[in-house]
This record gives structure tokens, sequence and C-alpha cells, in this order.
């Protein structure tokens, strides 16, 4: 499976990273090639094996729907590069 | 002896006989990182913190009140979130980052007294191998063998050459597919992965989630066990954190492994493997068989798939979890021109904050998991993952204690000789650690040689999950048997 320039813009698009239209070419190579690299998988035979959800065998823990910790939106909105009246400030979003 | 160049061990029995105090030993480590910038190891440093938490300890420990990592002084990984103080994940995109709050690792510490000099360097959201992705420029291994610059390895290197170094006495580390085991190889450094769960992952900035562990990067196996006692809790902040009691480590180190079941996996025996690395897996073979431990070949089938399972998985989970670096909660944001909006701010923030590797391997991560190749790329990857763990399992089930690996397939290599490699080339450093990650297991390296450029090589023991006091016994015996001593000589 080899990425083409599209298939690279649009991964990158996906992935909210802007990437000039002139780097494309050697970013979709670079995929291609990582790519390349992990079809080794298609080798083995995984037939019956279930997908690995967790490395322990272990239950994930459950505890009280209660709220336990909040109430500081200072702390919350201190290292925001913008930061208004206590909400996160960012460009206008609906027209 | 210098106060920085103390172990744990010996600074805390030191601390407890009131031979020295935590000030002195903690001035010692500042003027040594004072001196060491040519390493560039330290990204932040924190000498009044340390200063008064070294004023703190020396209290408790009069006070006849001192755990044993109490004054001991310590480099943080830049992974940690540590409250107040710079923590950056050696990444422009949290540049001016203070977190508000202290991971559940460092409080630990703090807690049992420990003192923080300050961050180290790292690869940028721990990506890397070599510690040449780091936003603060590369960091330079104390090794030195001709006029190259040597790579400390990563993406722990900071941590690395800061412990091999001597400016602090351990520093913490993590490990997603070989970032404390592989820079603690390139150093001559103790590092230790513990089991998946062991250590809270709470307030360190996750990479690939089902696959980070923290653990602690020291000079000697005591060190690790001491070390690794404190780091490691039960936290009802991490879900995945164990509710098991942490054992005393140290207690475990018996220096007796007689009847122990080592196993030797065939498949590591890689082609093209240097003779000196597989030289030193067969004396290390030795000297456990030596101290009585019965030595067996196994065969671990699916290793050779681990490498691009772990490629397929850790990009996954990376990207959705750096998802959350937006411009909008903390950290850099774009400028943006008239007429920009949101998108232009998210794509504009993200290209400009990840640096080369840390974009490739989102954009690998979002691909495996978008519609079409979720299933071809993704599930297969994590069915690929459940045979790996299947082939530990049944070697563990047929009664086999621990399994001894080289560490790297190398010594450490010079800066920017991997330049203009393929990224797939730098992964391969990673062949004989990520499937420990993939497993979830604990593994150690143990410093065992030099090669005979002079470079330090280490050795791997894995253990079965949560045997942690264990294969700390068993590395210990390791360390005993090949005696290694060398230090770097100081250039810097």
């Amino acid at each position: 499976m080899s990425i083409d320039i599209d298939t690279a813009r649009k991964v990158a698009h996906l992935a909210r990273i802007r990437v000039a239209e002139t780097d494309l070419p050697k970013l979709a190579e670079q995929l291609s090639g990582i790519l390349t690299f992990m079809e080794q998988l298609n080798e083995v035979n995984v037939d019956g094996i279930e997908p690995m959800t967790s490395v322990t065998p272990m239950r994930l823990k459950r505890r009280t729907d209660v709220v336990t910790d909040g109430n500081y939106p200072d702390a919350v909105l201190k290292n925001a590069p913008d930061a208004r009246e206590g909400f996160f400030a960012v460009p206008k979003v609906v027209e | 002896m210098s106060l920085n160049k103390l172990t744990i061990a010996a600074a805390r029995d030191a601390l407890k006989k009131g031979e020295v105090t935590s000030v002195e030993i903690t001035e010692a480590c500042l003027a040594e990182i004072d001196a060491a910038g040519a390493l560039n190891a330290f990204c932040a440093k924190t000498p009044e913190i340390a200063l008064a938490q070294a004023k703190a300890a020396d209290a408790r420990i009069k006070a006849g009140d001192a755990p044993a990592m109490c004054g001991i002084p310590l480099g943080i990984k830049d992974l940690f979130c540590t409250k107040g103080v710079a923590s950056q994940a050696a990444s422009r995109i949290l540049e001016g980052f203070k977190p508000e709050y202290e991971s559940t690792v460092t409080q630990n510490l703090w807690d049992a007294g420990a003192v923080m000099l300050g961050k180290l360097s790292m690869d940028e959201f721990a990506m890397g191998s070599s510690n040449e992705t780091a936003c603060y420029g590369p960091v330079v291994s104390p090794w030195k063998v001709d006029d190259r610059q040597l790579t400390p390895g990563g993406s722990s290197g900071g941590s690395a050459a800061a412990v091999a170094a001597d400016l602090c006495l351990a520093a913490t580390g993590t490990d997603t597919g070989g970032s404390i085991r592989q820079p603690a190889a390139f150093t001559g450094i103790v590092g230790i992965k513990p089991t998946y769960g062991r250590v809270s992952r709470w307030g360190v900035v996750a990479f690939a989630s089902s696959l980070d562990q923290a653990g602690p990067m020291t000079k000697s196996v005591r060190d690790a066990a001491i070390m690794l006692g404190t780091m490691a809790s039960n936290d009802a902040k991490d879900s995945t954190c164990a509710d098991i009691p942490v054992p005393d480590f140290e207690a475990a180190l018996t220096g007796d492994i007689r009847g122990k079941k080592i196993g030797i996996p065939r498949e590591y025996r890689m082609d093209g493997m240097p003779a000196e690395i597989e030289k030193l897996w067969a004396d290390g073979t030795a000297m456990l068989k030596d101290a009585g431990a019965e030595i067996v070949e196994i065969s671990l089938p699916h290793t050779k798939y681990a490498l691009p399972a772990y490629y397929v998985i850790a990009p996954a989970e990376a990207s959705s979890n750096l998802a959350r670096y937006d411009g909008v909660r903390y950290g850099h944001r774009a400028k943006l021109s008239a007429g920009e909006g949101i998108v232009d701010m998210y794509e504009k923030t993200r290209a400009e904050g990840f640096g080369p590797e840390v974009q490739r391997r989102i954009m690998i991560g979002t691909y495996v998991l978008s519609a079409g190749f979720y299933d071809a790329y993704y599930n297969r990857a994590r069915r690929v993952r459940a045979l790996i763990k299947q082939d530990f399992d049944q070697a563990f089930a047929a009664g086999i204690d621990s399994i001894l690996t080289p560490a790297t397939p190398s010594s450490a290599f010079g800066l920017g000789e991997m330049k203009d490699a393929d990224p797939v080339e730098m992964y391969l450093n990673d062949v004989f650690t990520v499937t420990v990650n993939l497993a979830g297991l604990p593994g150690i390296s143990v410093p065992v040689g030099l090669d005979a450029k002079g470079l330090p090589m280490g050795l791997q023991l894995i253990g079965r999950p949560w045997e942690e006091g264990d294969l700390l016994n068993q590395a210990l015996v390791l360390e005993n048997a090949a005696g290694f001593a060398a230090k770097p000589a100081k250039w810097w």
C-alpha cells in the first residue's frame, strides 16, 4: 500500500496539521515507507485471535458517579493562550 | 568522593548516620549541573525548589522520620507534570506550560522527601531513540571515544546523560518502546520499565497510553529497587494503575538465583548483529549460569512482528492523545491572519508546534485509524500484539522465570549520523525492547561491558508480570558478576 499525494494531503487535514503543497511528495514517500514496513503484519495468521484491549487481565476500576473534583476555573484557564471572563477564547466559529 | 557521585543507597546510609546533609549533596549536584551545559541534559533548573526541599529533608532526617528517598536529589524527565515548573515534553507546542498540578509519580517522590534539581530533556513527546527530536536541541552523551558527539539514546536521553555524568543521584524516565532501557544501555546505567500498571501514569504527558510506563534510571540495581518502591503506588486517578500492594523491592535483593530458569530466546539472535553484542549476551548467560541459574533455550515466535505492530499501535494512540494540543487550553497558539478561522488555528498551531517526527507519527496514526484502514492495520496489529503476549505467557507457563536478551542492537551512535536515514531505520533501535511494552512486562537494562571502542553495552532481563523484585534480584546478580565500573571521562 503506498500513499499518494492526495492521500497525504487528506491525512494531514484529518490530523489538523498544515503541510505545504511542496512538502507533500516527501511526506507521502515517508508515510509509504512506514506503511510498507507494517505490511509484514499480513504474514501473520490471526484467525480466531481477538484484538488485545487490555494488556493486563484486569477489569477497569469503577467508582460512584459523583463529582469528586473541580471548582477552580482560574487554575483551569491559567495556561490558556487566550482566556476571557472565565472562558477559553477562540476565533469565531459560528457566523 | 564528590557527593554528586553517590548512589541512592550510599547517600541514604550516610544521611541516616549524619555524615552528610541533603543540602550538601544537593549543592554538589547543582554545581555539577551548572558546569555541564555542554551536555544539554537539563532543560529547566530548579535550584530554589531543590534547596528548600533539601532543608526540609534534613529536618525530617534529624527527626528520625526518613523514608529511603528522603534527601536524595533527582532529575525529572520533562514528560512529568510538575506544579509551577515548566513541563513541556520537549515540544514547542507546550511552550510556556506550567502545570497547576503534580504528577502522581513526582508527588510520591516529594512525599518521601526527595529533592527536585530540575527537568531533563528528552525526545519530543518521547518519540525518538536519539534525543535529537527535542525542541531544546540534542542531549550529548557524557561518553566520548573520538571527536564525535554521541547520542545518549532516547527518549529518556537527558535522564540517562545526567545520571551517567553524575549530575544527579538518579532520574525518572518513561518507556513506551524502550525509552528507559535503550538510553540506560547506551550510557552504562541501570533502567527498569515496570509491569504495565505498577506505576501511575497520572500527570505524565501521554504518548501511547496502553504502552507507557514510568520507571527509575539509576547508577545501580539496588538504587532502582529503592526508587521504584517510592515511584510505584495505587492511584485512583489512573484507572489502569493496578490495585495491588507495592512490595519492598530492595528486600528481594538476596543475590541468590539458584534454580531460577532463565530463557534465551532464539528469535533475538538477529542477522547482522554485531559480534560484540553476541559475545556480551553469551557472557551474560554464562554469568547467570555460574550463579546457579538454569539456562533454557526458548522460542518467542512472533518477535519479528513486534516492531511493525508497535509502529501501528503507538502512533494510533498518539494521534488520539495528541489531539488535545489544539492551541486552546495550553501552550502554543499560532498567530492568525485576518479572516482565518478555527480550523486554520488548529492546523497552523499544530504545524508550528510539533516537530517532524511527531507530525509523522500523528499522521500515520490518523491513517491507520481512518475509515477503511482500521481493520487492516489497527485491528490486525492488536491481534498480533495478543500473539506476542501469548508467546511470553507460554514461556512463563513452562516455568521460565525471566528472559535474557541484548538491550540494544548496537552501542551508541553519533549525533546526526541517522539524520538522512529512513524513519524506519531509527525504529530498529527498539527491536529488543518493544516486545516488553506490547506484552506489558517488566524489563530492566543492566550495563555489562564495553565494546572495542570503549562504549557501554547493556543486557536486558525480562520478568514475569508483577515480579519486579525477582527481576531486580537477577539483575543484581548480573551486575555483580559483570562488575561494570567504567565511567565517562569528564570532557564537559
